[in-house]
């Protein structure tokens, strides 16, 4: 939308870097909030984690802000894990992963000079800065943040303090934001592909933003339905969640009833499960594109891995109700989603699987991007397949709501999604900026982190199976039955501090090389992708490229046997 | 740089940029209405008392009867108020499009009488579940047609310069915003039968 003018006169600051309307800056806009977001997400469980090593002991330096004489209180503990949920999801990996690679790299990639809509694009960036503002102002309302568990299960967060009516409010503004980002994203790539670009030519990073694209659009109504309906039970006093004879503190809630709290669950997970496949595609994506580029081989099974996570998207609308199993709504329904669950795990293990084989025979080039792309496969191998007995209603019964849940959804997303955020970081900053990050900070960063994350998540399993239960303040003293796990969490908090350390060199590095890192040529990593081969590092403002390149070819074509320079740009005649 | 296919057609998927994009967010719009229906059913079936049943013999018919018509109205000329656009007669374009906004408001005005009528008599969102989706869909249906009033009064008035700038796109926008409308009262055309005849 863009007019003749804009284009050619020197822009203000406030429209070059705050409100702008260029998707780079944009994207670097979600990039770095949603980094800053991360990092607060991350901030909450250390502190989380010093409430399970070390029960009721006053927590050294912060321990007055959660509690008298520093030991933090049971609902503070609540609304950490409330906030961590919500912030590493919402506010972190998702904009991360949508919001900044996706916004920076697709229209670079399908050879675009903006996404198709800019100034809705400017919208969707402050519609989630200003629902993450709101999310932080719970805090501060009486009674603290949210603090019914990132799932907001009623009737609990019916009746729960303030800090949820802010939550609903913040969760409204990010929806409204995902919606325009997501409508945006398909439109780009439906109605901008360059000529010659064919579907079966796009890079597999576009297919993933692609599809994620729908599983945003489609999947986050609901939940705002849900939302909207969870308001009108907190402010208008009706009681779509709250069901007759209600009873709280030994008194009859003085509600109308015959409200269902099943209600919300269905609605909340037609959101969240396909939000699962929102955290994961993209970061297929950026593996896939990582994987090609440094084993200077085609990416094995393209179109097979085009075709599953395609069936993954759709499939991912009817698994919802695995999570829950323990609700009582009947054992045909159980088995209904047990089928589309193991189903649904079908084109996980091509994709997988087609990735391993693209290791097979290639010469690999094992930068910081390459280890971090090689350490999201076996890791989102364990969060996959540690997924399959939760899936299963008989051994779900078992494992619900245990640690292992957690143990299982964090392998997917912190050493699966987030390393593959991190490769991509690694990846796509000489294009960025310009520069190239420092190698030898950026292996400590991976070596440092795969090992910490691992002593986090790795007895969650164990924990797990022994039975104590995900949202306990104590860490589970009070379960007698699994004293003998309890030695574990002293040793996972650790781990999740060192793991905090470990970023350090993360963020040194970010600012050192951006300062005065090796200057990155046009097409550092020797790649065949549009973004590489035809627009300077970093692109030009406000149209990408010199001239809009056309397509001649599929996306990987490395190692082609007699070209002079070992890979042909998909540009290339 | 001009983004492509911002007014003219892209010829391998016969759109311009906003008429996909207005799509979507229809698509994503039938997924809301669709929670909220399906949040009607869920508790409907789960209704032991009968509040549904009782509450909608409550309601207006006849009230909504004539909303309703009024509504099939404004999508008539809605569409009107587009093809005198296209077929360059302004005049007319500013008639429809008016009667649109019109139409419009007399919905609101109805509606209007209608909510109050029931807070007379002590009826309110908590009273019961079948009011309190009555209230929520009803109430979020409104927020729609404000949203589509403001819309239609700024192609009306302060963005009707852009017909003499740039038509051909001006005449795209009205397109679009009647996809939207159209859309509006589609969702009426559902929440009538359910809530006050069911």
């Amino acid at each position: 939308m863009s007019g003749h003018t804009d284009t050619h006169h020197e822009e203000s600051f406030w429209r070059k870097y705050i409100f702008s309307i260029d998707h780079k800056v944009i994207g670097i806009q979600y990039g770095i909030t949603a980094l800053v977001f991360l990092l607060f997400g991350f901030t909450l469980m250390m502190l989380m984690r010093w409430q399970l090593a070390y029960p009721e002991q006053p927590m050294p330096w912060f321990g007055w802000l959660f509690g008298e004489e520093g030991i933090m209180l049971p609902e503070v503990y609540n609304s950490l894990g409330a906030m961590h949920g919500t912030i590493m999801i919402f506010l972190g990996v998702v904009p991360l992963a949508v919001g900044a690679f996706g916004n920076y790299f697709v229209p670079l990639q399908i050879g675009a000079p903006d996404m198709a809509f800019p100034k809705l694009n400017m919208s969707s960036y402050w519609c989630y800065l200003a629902g993450g503002i709101v999310m932080m102002f719970g805090f501060f309302v009486p009674g603290g943040a949210a603090n019914s568990g990132w799932t907001s299960y009623p009737p609990l967060s019916d009746i729960a303090t303030t800090g949820q009516t802010v939550w609903l409010f913040g969760m409204v503004l990010l929806i409204t934001s995902s919606l325009l980002g997501s409508v945006n994203t398909i439109t780009t790539i439906v109605q901008l592909r360059a000529k010659g670009l064919t579907w079966m030519r796009l890079p597999f990073f576009v297919w993933t933003q692609f599809i994620t694209g729908f599983l945003l659009l489609l999947a986050f109504p609901p939940l705002e339905a849900a939302g909207v309906l969870q308001l009108m039970d907190r402010l208008a006093g009706t009681s779509f969640f709250l069901p007759s004879g209600l009873v709280v503190s030994g008194e009859l809630l003085d509600v109308s009833g015959g409200g269902s709290p099943l209600l919300w669950q269905h609605l909340f997970w037609f959101l969240a499960h396909p939000e699962v496949y929102v955290l994961i595609l993209p970061a297929m994506g950026i593996v896939g594109e990582i994987l090609a580029n440094n084993t200077r081989k085609p990416l094995w099974g393209y179109k097979s891995i085009v075709y599953a996570s395609s069936f993954l998207g759709f499939m991912s609308f009817v698994v919802w109700a695995h999570h829950m199993f323990m609700t009582g709504m009947g054992s045909t329904i159980s088995a209904f989603f047990q089928t589309t669950t193991m189903i649904i795990s079908i084109p996980s293990v091509v994709i997988l699987t087609a990735m391993f084989i693209s290791l097979w025979g290639g010469s690999i080039r094992y930068n910081t991007a390459m280890l971090f792309a090689l350490g999201f496969l076996p890791m989102f191998g364990i969060g996959g397949l540690t997924g399959l007995p939760l899936g299963i209603a008989a051994s779900d019964i078992h494992l619900h709501d245990t640690y292992y849940v957690i143990g299982h959804f964090h392998y997917v997303v912190a050493p699966g999604t987030i390393f593959a955020l991190f490769a991509g970081i690694y990846y796509w900053f000489p294009k960025m900026t310009g520069k190239v990050l420092n190698e030898r900070l950026g292996k400590i960063h991976f070596w440092t982190s795969m090992i910490f994350i691992n002593g986090i998540f790795a007895p969650m399993f164990i924990q797990g199976l022994a039975g104590i239960s995900r949202r306990l303040w104590d860490g589970g003293i009070s379960y007698a039955h699994a004293t003998d796990t309890f030695y574990l969490n002293e040793m996972m908090s650790t781990s999740a501090w060192l793991l905090g350390l470990a970023q350090i060199p993360f963020i040194i590095n970010l600012i050192i090389s951006l300062k005065s890192g090796e200057k990155a040529n046009d097409n550092h990593w020797e790649a065949t992708t549009l973004e590489w081969t035809d627009a300077p590092s970093p692109p030009l403002p406000h149209r990408n490229f010199e001239v809009i390149p056309e397509v001649h070819r599929g996306p990987y074509e490395y190692s082609v046997p007699g070209s002079d320079k070992g890979f042909i740009p998909q540009s290339e005649a | 740089m001009e983004i492509p296919y911002n007014v003219e057609e892209r010829q391998d998927t016969g759109m311009y940029n906003a008429k996909l994009g207005i799509w979507l967010f229809l698509a994503s719009e039938v997924m809301l209405f669709g929670g909220l229906f399906s949040a009607y059913v869920f508790l409907r079936m789960g209704d032991i008392t009968g509040t549904f049943a009782s509450g909608s013999q409550e309601l207006n018919v006849p009230l909504a009867t004539f909303n309703t018509l009024v509504l099939i109205s404004s999508s008539v000329t809605m569409i009107m108020s587009w093809v005198s656009l296209k077929l360059g007669d302004i005049k007319k374009f500013k008639l429809h499009l008016g009667s649109t906004l019109l139409l419009a408001g007399v919905f609101l005005v109805v509606k209007y009488f209608e909510y109050t009528a029931k807070f007379h008599h002590g009826i309110y969102p908590d009273t019961s579940t079948f009011f309190a989706i009555y209230f929520t869909l009803t109430g979020l249906h409104m927020i729609h047609i404000l949203g589509g009033m403001v819309v239609i009064f700024y192609f009306l008035v302060p963005g009707s310069k852009m017909m003499k700038t740039e038509p051909e796109r001006f005449t795209n926008r009205i397109e679009t915003v009647g996809l939207y409308w159209h859309f509006v009262d589609l969702v009426w055309i559902f929440l009538f039968p359910i809530l006050y005849l069911l």
